[in-house]
């Protein structure tokens, strides 16, 4: 049996947020060296603040200044640190309160190892050289013996706010096809289509995925199909997609390979644009290295009555 | 034991636009919920549960909405639940708060399905680079055109039937203020000159990408009864879900959408949709997509969903209004989507839908679909109380 197949896979994106009034004061403050809280109905000063008060959910808009020096509520030691967090050599995450504030804050303390954390202990902001208005601002925590600082008490009114981010998310990922998927692809590198049979219905699943998706039950009777197949329908791509490399207009069309139950979709060459139809018959055009045919390209045959493919459409 | 008859008490919406700079994701949610709130007279505290829709995760990046808008809708200390099914989540975000209601584990419940498009990619989070796998060549409209092709050549429709479905949505559009395109001006020759994207969708035929939210509030008769003005009655909801692609699967007319529309027709007692039901806000993010499901739906025979639109029915003034608010060809918010339909359906048997209420609608279809064409919700609402 050959191997199961396995590759990296990443999924990264810059998503954008509108930060609206109150996480655009604090985050603005942030770069400004200005921590803000924000006050609740019942008194106590929220740090990081939120629009809503968790409480009564009315709406809370009024900004109060907490001092850069706090206490740790609790922590973890963190022996590994990861990409993108707060320091590359291990630290402590550390929930702090801030002084003045009633909440606490997630944030790195920067400390030599575990033995040197405790629960109550005294630290502060080390605030980043660079302060874009960012939860990195703050670059991290380090412990501190000296006196509570007094805020100054700032509105929360800032001339040039920050108003929206930048959140980059990544996920990495190993990602394994499957049996199914495997053999598939390992018969494509010979340039053959090989579906599944469902020992149930008898229908060809192409690209097979291991199990009958109607009848619910797996499929193991490999079924070599095509390399001819009948265009069952189509659009006419005419705006250029990101990321690839394909001259428009061009086809799209779906293809029912002789032998497969379901079409699998392909690019049509070979045949100017506004000259494809439904019932078209095309074969594979394959390129040096290719894992799938680079294109379909009409293989010459009299068009596929209607009949023959309506089930398939 | 019977069901408690569910009442739609509350709707509220956001102003629909491109991109809406001035608030969070929480800020957007909280109008519309608020709105909702203010329809029904209604505060925080008279609300028992939330249960909270959005699009796939990788639309917007936004993995666990539930944890962070639980201020945001006042659910703290009660049950907040998040519902996922693509592009009909918002429909099935409101059944899932509806049968809350119905099997009396809550008196009151507030819905809602937002979406912010403007601060994520939709068509990256469609387009993952799968290892082994061939990429999709073409798009959302890419995926769905050959589809209205097969659609065409199955009913004979004449090529024009798309372009009069957007350019009556367009128009109806023009008289909700909350719709995301107003286009002035409007006309036929300017829908069906615009480019073909995904020849046989123009571009005037497709859906724009919206920030947006939807609410609404759910209650039981003895909140049906308190309520201010007139509320809208369930009368029959489900859903139905199907593979993405399978050997037999019928994309022009999904078996899913079928049986739903039928589940939906028995309960509310529903002989013949076309005669009983008065009007349908259905989910139409290609033009082709109405008369394709008016068929699906059972308000005409197959190969004759065309026919309704060719002739004027499906017009606001029409026999069989069809997409009254403009529809998500004006307005599209992905995960909010479903939602708005459900909402128009209840405005107009309550009577409060403004501009583009049709007179006398008693019976309205609320209808939403998502993924592949593979998950269907839809919910049947009156004026009067079931059994009534």
């Amino acid at each position: 049996m050959p191997e199961v197949l396995k590759a990296p896979l990443v999924v990264e994106f810059p998503f954008t947020r509108s930060l609206g009034p109150v996480q655009s004061a604090f985050l603005t403050g942030l770069r400004e060296g200005v921590v803000l809280g924000v006050k609740a109905a019942d008194g106590r000063v929220l740090v990081p603040p939120v629009e809503y008060d968790p409480v009564t959910a009315e709406e809370i808009r009024d900004l109060v200044e907490v001092a850069p020096t706090g206490t740790v509520t609790t922590w973890a030691w963190n022996h590994e640190p990861r990409r993108g967090q707060p320091l590359g050599t291990p630290f402590a995450w550390v929930l702090v309160r801030l002084d003045g504030a009633g909440t606490a804050l997630l944030h790195a303390l920067d400390a030599p190892g575990p033995d040197a954390v405790r629960t109550g202990m005294r630290v502060r902001i080390r605030w980043a050289q660079e302060r874009t208005g960012a939860i990195t601002d703050i670059a991290c925590f380090e412990p501190y013996d000296g006196e509570a600082v007094q805020p100054a008490g700032h509105s929360g009114e800032f001339t040039d706010p920050v108003t929206g981010i930048v959140t980059p998310a990544r996920l990495d990922y190993t990602y394994a096809p499957g049996r199914a998927q495997s053999d598939y692809i390992h018969a494509l590198s010979g340039r053959r289509t090989v579906g599944e049979r469902c020992p149930s219905c008898r229908k060809v699943y192409v690209p097979p995925r291991g199990a009958c998706p109607t009848c619910g039950v797996a499929t193991v009777e490999h079924v070599e199909v095509g390399p001819r197949g009948t265009v069952t329908t189509f659009c006419i791509v005419n705006i250029k997609a990101k990321n690839l490399d394909i001259e428009v207009p061009y086809v799209y069309a779906h293809i029912a390979l002789d032998g497969a139950d379901l079409a699998l979709h392909a690019r049509i060459g070979g045949i100017p644009y506004d000259q494809v139809r439904m019932g078209l018959r095309v074969e594979p055009v394959w390129t040096e290295d290719a894992r799938y045919p680079d294109h379909y390209r009409p293989s010459g045959e009299p068009d596929a009555d209607y009949e023959t493919y309506k089930e398939l459409l | 034991m019977s069901k408690e008859p569910v009442a739609v008490v509350g709707v509220g919406q956001t102003r629909h636009v491109a991109a809406r700079r001035d608030v969070s994701i929480a800020g957007l949610v909280r109008e519309a919920a608020q709105r909702a709130l203010r329809d029904a007279e209604l505060t925080w505290n008279d609300i028992d549960a939330v249960v909270i829709g959005k699009a796939p995760d990788f639309f917007e990046g936004l993995m666990m909405p539930e944890l962070y808008l639980a201020d945001a809708l006042g659910a703290v200390g009660k049950p907040m639940l998040r519902v996922h099914t693509a592009g009909s989540v918002g429909g099935s975000t409101a059944l899932v708060a509806a049968n809350l209601v119905a099997a009396r584990v809550h008196g009151t419940v507030l819905t809602l399905a937002f979406e912010k498009q403007s601060e994520s990619n939709a068509m990256w989070g469609l387009s993952l680079p799968i290892p082994f796998q061939q990429p999709l060549l073409a798009g959302a409209g890419g995926f769905f055109a050959p589809h209205v092709r097969a659609y065409m050549r199955r009913s004979g429709a004449p090529d024009t039937i798309g372009a009069l479905v957007a350019y009556k949505d367009r128009r109806n559009a023009l008289k909700n203020p909350y719709a995301h395109l107003h286009e002035h001006g409007i006309t036929l020759e300017k829908v069906l000159g615009a480019p073909m994207l995904w020849d046989p969708i123009r571009y005037s035929e497709t859906c724009p990408s919206s920030d947006g939210a939807c609410a609404m509030v759910l209650t039981d008769r003895a909140g049906a009864a308190r309520a201010p003005r007139p509320p809208a009655w369930l009368l029959g909801g489900a859903m139905r879900s199907e593979p993405t692609l399978f050997a037999g699967k019928d994309f022009v007319s999904p078996r899913a959408g079928r049986d739903c529309a039928a589940d939906v027709y028995r309960q509310a007692g529903i002989a013949d949709p076309r005669r009983d039901i008065d009007a349908v806000e259905m989910y139409v993010p290609f033009s082709w997509y109405e008369p394709m499901w008016l068929e699906n739906l059972g308000f005409a025979e197959e190969g004759g969903g065309w026919k309704l639109t060719e002739s004027g029915v499906t017009e606001l003034d029409g026999d069989l209004p069809v997409n009254m608010s403009g529809g998500v060809l004006s307005t599209n918010p992905i995960g909010a989507s479903g939602m708005l339909r459900f909402a128009e359906a209840a405005l107009q048997v309550r009577g409060l839908a403004g501009e583009h209420q049709v007179d006398g609608a008693r019976k309205v279809l609320g209808h939403a679909y998502g993924g592949g064409s593979q998950f269907f919700s839809m919910w049947l609402v009156g004026s009067e109380p079931p059994g009534a």
